[in-house]
């Protein structure tokens, strides 16, 4: 047995001469840039079982999924599904080409980097009692948020806002004791008048 | 209080254990039960008429109705308690040839096969619960190999979906992941629908395997749903036609290369692209490489053909793509048997990458110029903007790349068919079949070293002449997949070449071949090993060779068992008559070829490492 060239592509080496006319360019790796959180927002066929397809195609393909919301369109038979994972540029949309290949899946756009009407709804029950619920009330005052239910030691605030804005309220009364959190994942609109699902492909 | 234990007590209350006894969804599941077993629904259809033409219309009927509308004459398959109802309706049409195969698994490896040979779509038929988790392997095979496909299931009926009733299992979420689409089916009249729908799912676009599953009352249930004549999917729209800027790109890139090899891949043969691939390398005078799946693409006596590229492929053509300086890649998919080692692989080329499913692009390498789009429409867009180039001005790296072919192809024992110690060498015996066969036969490989040997030697000129399983690499693929293949093109002859592993898997369909007649020569590559297995062990685990050893039966006997015609080989000189002794046989025959027991398939590209990190075979002189 014998291994026979070492460094491909070395000037040295006699098996793989370079061209003479062209330097190296780097054979990158797809899908190894820096990991920052995407939007994704798929328009879909309102079919049983798409959002199983949707589900079990990122987990096959190794994404993961952050928070997904599904829900109906002005149009019964499409649904639309906002998804928020985290990956590189490359990776993310391989994700999306993948989405594509479904049958059910009429449009997938990443409006990450687009100007975009971007929301959730929280609700968090927090720890609150006499003695520090002007406090909580305050906090949640400054971040828009509603009381919408009052008990003697805690009360639900009802939080929308941006993922951002949300986990930024959450960390304030993270002090005060979370009892219970819930949060609907992120919805996104892109501004103006443009519309993704008038560009569906049907 | 008195005891029940003597006797039932008729003034007590009987009590109901059904759960929701009395409401409608708990008699529907208890008329669902008695209908798996007593088939009342079908005979109530059936008392309404008498039996024959004038019968009602059911959900069997339109499934055979509507496989005849899209032109399927032919499918595999293996029938069970659900399925019942459609086997009942079967012979009333005789158009429709049913094969009865011997395990599930051979079905979906013969509708594969059937498939990659004849160019249509393939069609196999599995009962719900084992029947139809034995078609997964087949399904999950096409799948990778992007094979056109409609995969059958029965299932129980609609009303116990969900209470695991005997021989129920969740098919479509087993197959959900190893489909293009897939369906439950459980009213009658969605069938015609369903079925054009699969149909064009399966074999347009990127083919791949698509999966139905109808419930027994779907099948028993009366049908007056018409068969359409279009499908309505908006959410798939293949995109065929190539952008035309990225092809006057990919144009001049073309013109600009020095050291341009075209790397040519399963989708030049799906897309029937076999002879604008000539016509543009003969334009281009652009030598063609080409992938497992793509063997065939183009004939291998071509001057510009190059061969086969990757881990098992020829050390000259890695050599070729290694030094290239652009790699016009069609109808593949860069898997990591091609690419090895990515950061290395074709570090000085420049890629153009054409492919119909916009994922591939960009998934396992990136590439420059990116075409969406149908291999043989992108071809004929691009042969009107490529220059013509003289032979001439390429002679330079033409002539290199022979000179490195020269000496990629000699091998010391190849001509003697004696591999050491006079022992008969694998690489022999196919290339013999090959010559045989005057390289028309239609050629399906199991998968191993059987795989890559029949890859390499047994040397292909007709478009679709080779099969073998590339993506799953599946064992056991070969037999059936080969019966498939014979059905599919029963004009050419077929051979399966199979390893003493992969046979064992699926040798039950031998019984298959006697009872349909299906006239497939088997040439079993028997070195008494899990071949590749004892190869990696021998050349990255240290020798350790734990389980690679395996027993075999005595194949004559096995073969005069089931009524094939058998003959053996254990010498070179033996070989090229036990192969005329099989081709005379009207039917199938096996041949016993008892090969060289530690033969590699060199070289080979080791896992993790790029195409220059080739092993290689030190040459023995053959002793005398």
């Amino acid at each position: 047995m014998s291994q026979t060239g070492s460094n491909p592509g070395t000037p040295a080496d006699p098996a793989h001469p370079a061209p003479a006319h062209t330097a190296p360019p780097a054979r990158a790796l797809p899908g190894h840039g820096e990991a920052h959180r995407h939007v994704l927002v798929a328009i879909v066929l309102n079919k049983p079982g798409v959002l199983n397809r949707v589900a079990s195609l990122m987990r096959a393909r190794n994404f993961n999924i952050e928070t997904l919301a599904v829900s109906h369109t002005d149009q019964p038979e499409v649904s639309r599904m906002t998804l928020t994972l985290r990956g590189d540029d490359v990776a993310v949309e391989q994700a999306a080409k993948q989405l594509y290949r479904l049958i059910d899946v009429l449009k997938v756009q990443d409006v990450t980097s687009d100007s975009t009407v971007e929301h959730e709804i929280a609700l968090i029950k927090v720890r609150a009692d006499e003695r520090n619920r002007g406090e909580v009330l305050t906090i949640a005052d400054m971040y828009k948020a509603k009381v919408v239910d009052l008990a003697a030691e805690s009360l639900i605030v009802e939080a929308t806002g941006s993922e951002a804005e949300v986990d930024a309220l959450i960390a304030l009364l993270r002090g005060f004791g979370i009892k219970e959190l819930v949060r609907s994942g992120t919805v996104v609109m892109s501004r103006g008048t443009g519309s993704i699902e008038e560009a569906v492909k049907r | 209080m008195g005891t029940r234990d003597d006797g039932p007590d008729r003034t007590a209350t009987r009590i109901n254990h059904m759960p929701g006894a009395g409401t409608a969804r708990a008699d529907a599941i208890s008329a669902g039960r008695h209908e798996m077993l007593t088939d009342t629904l079908r005979k109530q259809i059936k008392s309404l008429a008498e039996r024959g033409l004038k019968r009602p219309r059911i959900g069997a009927d339109a499934v055979c109705e509507a496989l005849l509308a899209q032109g399927v004459d032919l499918f595999f398959g293996f029938p069970g308690g659900v399925l019942l109802p459609l086997y009942d309706v079967l012979g009333d049409y005789p158009e429709l040839r049913h094969i009865l195969v011997r395990h599930e698994q051979g079905a979906s490896h013969a509708a594969d096969g059937y498939a990659r040979a004849s160019g249509r779509v393939g069609v196999c038929l599995g009962t719900s619960g084992p029947g139809a988790t034995n078609l997964v392997t087949g399904i999950g095979n096409a799948m990778l190999d992007s094979v056109a496909m409609v995969a059958i299931t029965g299932n129980v009926v609609s009303s116990l979906l969900g209470k695991d009733a005997f021989q129920e299992i969740d098919i479509t979420g087993i197959t959900l992941p190893c489909t293009k689409h897939n369906y439950l089916v459980n009213n009658p009249n969605d069938i015609p629908r369903v079925f054009a729908e699969a149909f064009h799912i399966a074999a347009t676009g990127r083919p791949g395997p698509v999966h139905i599953d109808i419930t027994k009352d779907a099948l028993m249930g009366a049908c007056t749903a018409e068969h359409p004549a279009t499908v309505d999917l908006p959410g798939f729209k293949p995109n065929f036609e190539g952008n035309y800027r990225q092809v006057k790109l990919a144009a001049q890139e073309i013109a600009r290369a020095e050291r341009p090899v075209i790397l040519a891949g399963h989708g030049v043969l799906i897309a029937d692209a076999t002879e604008e691939l000539r016509e543009f390398a003969e334009k281009t005078q652009i030598p063609v490489a080409h992938t497992l799946l793509g063997v065939s693409a183009m004939d291998e006596t071509h001057p510009l053909s190059l061969g086969w590229v990757g881990m098992h492929g020829w050390k000259h053509v890695n050599r070729a793509i290694q030094s290239a300086d652009l790699l016009i890649a069609l109808g593949m998919r860069f898997d990591d048997r091609v690419t090895g080692h990515v950061p290395t692989f074709a570090p000085y080329a420049r890629i153009i990458h054409v492919d119909i499913d916009p994922a591939e692009i960009g998934k396992n390498v990136a590439v420059e110029i990116p075409i969406v789009g149908d291999v043989k429409r992108v071809l004929t867009a691009l042969l009107p903007l490529v220059p013509a180039v003289e032979p001439e001005s390429r002679a330079a790296y033409l002539t290199e790349l022979a000179e490195w072919r020269v000496e990629s192809e000699k091998t010391p024992w190849h001509g003697s068919g004696a591999w050491r110690n006079g022992q008969l060498s694998a690489d022999f015996v196919v290339c013999k079949i090959g010559e045989a066969t005057n390289h028309d036969a239609t050629i399906v490989a199991d998968v191993g070293q059987n795989q890559m040997w029949a890859a390499r030697y047994a040397g292909f000129r007709r478009p679709n002449s080779h099969i073998s399983s590339g993506g799953l690499g599946t064992m056991g693929f070969g037999l059936p997949a080969a019966m498939g293949a014979a059905m599919g093109r029963p004009d050419k002859e077929t051979w399966a070449i199979v390893g003493d592993g992969g046979l064992q898997m699926t040798v039950q369909e031998l019984m298959t071949l006697v009872q349909d007649h299906i006239p497939v020569k088997i040439a079993l590559l028997d070195n008494h090993k899990l071949g590749m297995i004892r190869q990696w062990q021998e050349l990255i685990y240290a020798g350790n060779y734990h389980s690679s050893h395996l027993l075999g039966p005595d194949w004559l006997k096995l073969a005069d068992a089931y009524g094939v015609a058998g003959f053996r080989a254990t010498k070179p000189e033996e070989v090229d008559a036990a192969i005329a002794a099989a081709r005379a046989v009207d039917g199938p025959a096996l041949v016993h070829f008892m090969i060289a027991e530690e033969q590699n398939v060199f070289p080979m590209m080791p896992a993790g490492k790029g195409l220059s990190d080739l092993l290689e075979e030190q040459f023995e002189e053959p002793k005398q």
